[in-house]
């Protein structure tokens, strides 16, 4: 019972009890409806995606296509050295940047927290991770493949790296500033130096994010196509030194895409199948990692 | 200790790691792996040369990147591979602008043909000279204008719009096919011109021969200039061109030979042939080159080269009418074998 | 500069005081060595992507980016319809990834339905973001264009073939909204609840609210999520070429095809035969560099400002 001593005493009563006046709730109720729409309209690609790629792609996929090299149209082929490739390509490139990354991390979380330097890294990380691809890609061609004078699975892995590196110093830092302060002064009480502290106690417990930010890495590394198309370029062969142009799973889905041979079209869907697969997986493993610690 | 466990752990996952990855290749001591780029006007020959030549000599691993005409000249001009690919010989400024002397070697030689795609139109649609200028130009926007139906009275041309496809990039198939149509219509030759690239009046760009081929295959309403392999193989409506006598020729093999027919290779080896005469010839045709460094810095990858060469102007012109490829006369096959022998 | 708490302060103090423990120098400096290389590299390609468009800034200046002729056979190259095609499809994209992504921010972050349907479903959102751009262009191809191509065709009058600016714009929304609506739904969920509760408690509805004090309150952040998308969508190559039309020319209609920064660097890069040819090339991707630069800053600002308000 509201008593408010005002003279409009049942007014104010009346006018609360009043449902919502027509405007007002088929706004409301019609910005619901919308606001549904936009998430389902949102979640019709990626099945859609999902769907025509699974779809084409598993009746494409076999062990054959999974263990050959590609052969002319008309024989049998398929994409083994493909696979093989940028599980080779991603690997260097991840041993390239991950120590760099990691570093990094450590260093914007652990040292310099009140300096100039320290700012500037970080401004450095982030506009590095909003450089478009294929400008990377560029640069390392300029750099690795013109002196070399061939592209090269190095080349590839190289702008691959310069991909991963904002990614994995980004996680690296905030797993390890996760990390509660009493640990390190737990440890620095015990007389460890500061290299002691991070090595073996701050870096060991921050481990779970650490691994999230390489696998997130992988995953967008593993899927890039622009940067490889002229720096690791493609090959019909097995892959051998590192120093050579090397297939890769990427590059094979882009030319066989825009191909008129049906056989090179299925192919080009089942290895999309298998690089969804893969990158899907890392991801939903990387997040799965990050969130049981957490 | 925590560390020491992790540590050993991650050591052993990279070593099973790099034990999957790399199946390792046991080399043999004259194992030979060559580079090569360019064009996707032969690419279908080419890969198919590289394959068989592989199966008889596993030590010799050719590696093909087509990537067009115009990045097989660029490459081999920068030595980032070991020969190129062009069907547009280069010009006197190219060749000058390579840091030692490029032979240009002939390898084999094929028709351009032109494929659409249009409902209810099968293949063998007649387009004269100066329809085909004119649909290209961008004068002639719909499947059924006066011009198209005046040639083909049996056919029921739709009211569809013409997407016109081309290349976007550089293109010795760019290049046979504007330098015909600079031929037959001064317009074009005005305006635009023939090149690797040129500026196209209208068009969707689509990626080597086989993209354009795919761009056509999806896109209803569609015209593109593919190599007649790329055509056949994937069983594409073709349209039979006008020659220089008013003859309809669709095609083929003889097609090509006929248009070659008298035609004299100076010492270079690069000639073009715009417009060919005689009543039998197709009226688009090109050679293609494989372009190699005279005097190579490798020697072993030029002894490996050579013997390949040799085996493909022996042996591997056999594959290539089954291709749709036409053989290179035998007159210019000796001139050709003797250019080879240059390669040091 | 980050706000250090009195704890940290002190055991910072103790880090940094000589003699008082052994401190690593040489840990000290691999750490300090790797955050230079990492700005190392961004200068280096700064200076080579920039020195290699030298030769061509020296021949055009600004006119690049005023011609739209690009002519490699007679040399001429002018950089416009790709800065046209880079921005429009970026528009395009923003024009629906915007609203449909903080719609979907907005649903995540109310409780329309419970936490359990709302997590996967926002999972599935972030999803998106992980598909490799050459598959989108796959499905573009394939699936989206003959799909649509009956409405762009009635759209267009007739002359559309499916590929085109707006293809590519539309194509690009889809890659680009996970990142507008994660970031956005962040940012709603940061704004205290008893902001909600209060104009709810004065007799709002659920969307009054939202439109007149939610969003209000996290502008800053859903600029910066849009900003970020948009430096996103300026630079995606793959799927973009695949549906785009390549075609290097100012489109006369939102369905012809055309061209951007991204898809020419793809296509001719690998064969770019003369020098200015090269170096023009370098120069587009220089520009591309410049603008995707500048947006990220932008999106720095704003993000910033949002945990500045927060502190």
């Amino acid at each position: 019972m509201i008593s408010t001593g005002s003279p409009h005493k049942p007014d104010l009563i009346e006018e609360l009890d009043q449902p919502l006046n027509f405007g007002r709730a088929s706004f409301d109720k019609g910005m619901t409806i919308l606001s549904i729409i936009f998430t389902l309209i949102a979640l019709v690609p990626l099945f859609s995606v999902l769907y025509y790629v699974l779809v084409n792609g598993f009746s494409s996929l076999n062990w054959t296509v999974l263990t050959s090299l590609p052969a002319p149209t008309g024989s049998v082929g398929g994409f083994g050295n493909a696979i093989q490739g940028s599980f080779i390509i991603v690997a260097l490139a991840t041993a390239l940047s991950v120590p760099f990354g990691v570093l990094t991390g450590i260093y914007l979380s652990e040292y310099g927290r009140d300096n100039v330097l320290d700012d500037f890294i970080r401004f450095g990380v982030n506009v590095l991770s909003g450089v478009p691809s294929i400008i990377v890609g560029v640069f390392a061609y300029g750099v690795l493949v013109i002196p070399l004078k061939t592209p090269s699975a190095w080349a590839g892995a190289f702008a691959l790296a310069i991909l991963m590196l904002p990614i994995i110093v980004r996680t690296t830092e905030e797993a390890l500033k996760l990390i509660p302060w009493e640990l390190r002064l737990a440890s620095l009480g015990l007389g460890a130096n500061r290299f002691q502290t991070i090595a073996k106690v701050i870096v060991p417990a921050a481990f779970p994010g650490i691994i999230t930010g390489i696998l997130l890495g992988i995953s967008r590394a593993a899927g890039e196509t622009a940067p490889l198309i002229f720096t690791a370029a493609s090959s019909t062969y097995w892959f051998t030194r590192p120093n050579l142009p090397t297939a890769s799973l990427a590059t094979l889905i882009f030319s066989y895409a825009t191909s008129a041979y049906n056989d090179l079209k299925s192919q080009a869907w089942a290895a999309s199948l298998l690089l969804l697969m893969l990158v899907l997986t890392i991801n939903i493993l990387a997040r799965f990692v990050f969130r049981r610690r957490f | 200790m925590q560390t020491q466990k992790w540590t050993r752990r991650a050591f052993a996952t990279l070593v099973a790691l790099i034990a999957i990855a790399s199946p390792i290749a046991l080399q043999a001591a004259n194992a030979l792996d060559l580079n090569g780029a360019g064009a996707t006007f032969p690419e279908p020959l080419y890969t198919k040369w590289f394959y068989e030549y592989n199966k008889k000599n596993p030590d010799v691993k050719i590696n093909y990147q087509a990537i067009g005409s115009g990045g097989g000249i660029n490459q081999i001009t920068k030595k980032t591979v070991d020969f190129g690919a062009s069907d547009a010989a280069m010009t006197d400024e190219e060749l000058a602008k390579a840091p030692g002397k490029i032979l240009m070697l002939p390898m084999t030689s094929g028709a351009v043909a032109v494929t659409y795609n249009v409902g209810g139109v099968p293949s063998g649609l007649k387009l004269d000279r100066e329809t085909l200028a004119g649909i290209y130009r961008g004068r002639i926007t719909k499947w059924n204008d006066p011009k198209i139906a005046k040639t083909n009275p049996d056919v029921k041309l739709p009211n569809q719009s013409i997407s016109v496809v081309r290349r976007a990039d550089g293109s010795g198939t760019t290049f046979i096919f504007t330098n015909h149509l600079s031929a037959i219509s001064p317009e074009w030759k005005r305006d635009v011109g023939s090149g690797k690239s040129v500026k196209w009046p209208v068009g969707l760009g689509a990626k080597g021969n086989d993209g354009v081929a795919a761009q056509v295959q999806q896109t209803p309403g569609s015209i593109g200039y593919i190599e007649s392999a790329y055509a056949s193989q994937n069983k594409l409506p073709i349209a039979t061109l006008q020659n220089l006598e008013g003859k309809f020729v669709a095609p083929s093999i003889e097609g090509v030979t006929a248009a070659l027919e008298g035609t004299k290779f100076p010492e270079n080896l690069r000639v073009f042939i715009a417009d060919p005469d005689g009543p039998k010839s197709y009226p688009i045709v090109g050679l293609t080159w494989l372009l190699v460094y005279e005097k190579m810095d490798d020697k072993a990858k030029a002894d490996g080269l050579k013997k390949f060469l040799d085996w493909a102007l022996t042996d591997g012109q056999k594959y290539a009418p089954p291709l749709e490829y036409a053989p290179l006369p035998a007159s210019l096959l000796k001139q050709v074998k003797q250019s080879v022998a240059q390669v040091q | 500069m980050t706000q250090l708490t009195r704890k940290e302060e002190a055991s910072s103090e103790i880090f940094t005081q000589e003699g008082t423990l052994p401190a690593d120098p040489i840990f000290n400096n691999v750490v300090k060595v790797a955050g230079l290389a990492v700005i190392g590299v961004l200068i280096w390609m700064t200076l080579v992507v920039a020195g290699d468009s030298l030769p061509a800034i020296r021949q055009f200046g600004f006119g690049f980016l005023t011609d739209s002729n690009w002519d490699p056979n007679s040399d001429q190259f002018g950089g416009l319809s790709f800065v046209f095609g880079t921005v429009a499809t970026a528009l395009i994209a923003m024009a629906f990834a915007i609203p449909i992504g903080l719609g979907i921010a907005i649903f995540l972050t109310e409780d329309f339905l419970p936490e359990a349907v709302l997590t996967p479903i926002s999972f599935m959102v972030e999803l998106l973001a992980a598909i490799p751009s050459v598959v989108y262009g796959l499905w573009g191809i394939f699936v989206m264009i003959p799909i649509l191509r009956p409405l762009l065709q009635w759209l267009s009058g007739g002359s559309s073939s499916g590929y085109g600016l707006f293809t590519a714009g539309l194509l690009l929304s889809i890659m680009v909204l996970p990142t507008v609506a994660s970031i956005s739904r962040e940012v709603l969920k940061s704004i205290p609840r008893s902001l909600r509760n209060a104009s709810l408690a004065l007799g709002a509805t659920r969307w009054e609210t939202i439109f007149r004090v939610m969003i209000p309150a996290g502008t800053s952040g859903i600029v910066g999520a849009c900003v970020l998308g948009l430096g996103r969508a300026l630079g995606e190559t793959m799927a973009v070429t695949m549906v785009i039309g390549n075609a290097p020319e100012i489109p006369k209609s939102i369905f012809a095809p055309a061209y951007t920064i991204a898809a020419v660097l793809a296509n001719e890069f690998g064969e770019a035969s003369g020098e200015l040819h090269l170096s023009s090339l370098f120069f587009a991707g220089f520009l591309l560099f410049v603008i995707t630069l500048l947006v990220n800053i932008l999106a720095e600002i704003f993000v910033r400002r949002v945990s500045l308000e927060r502190q």
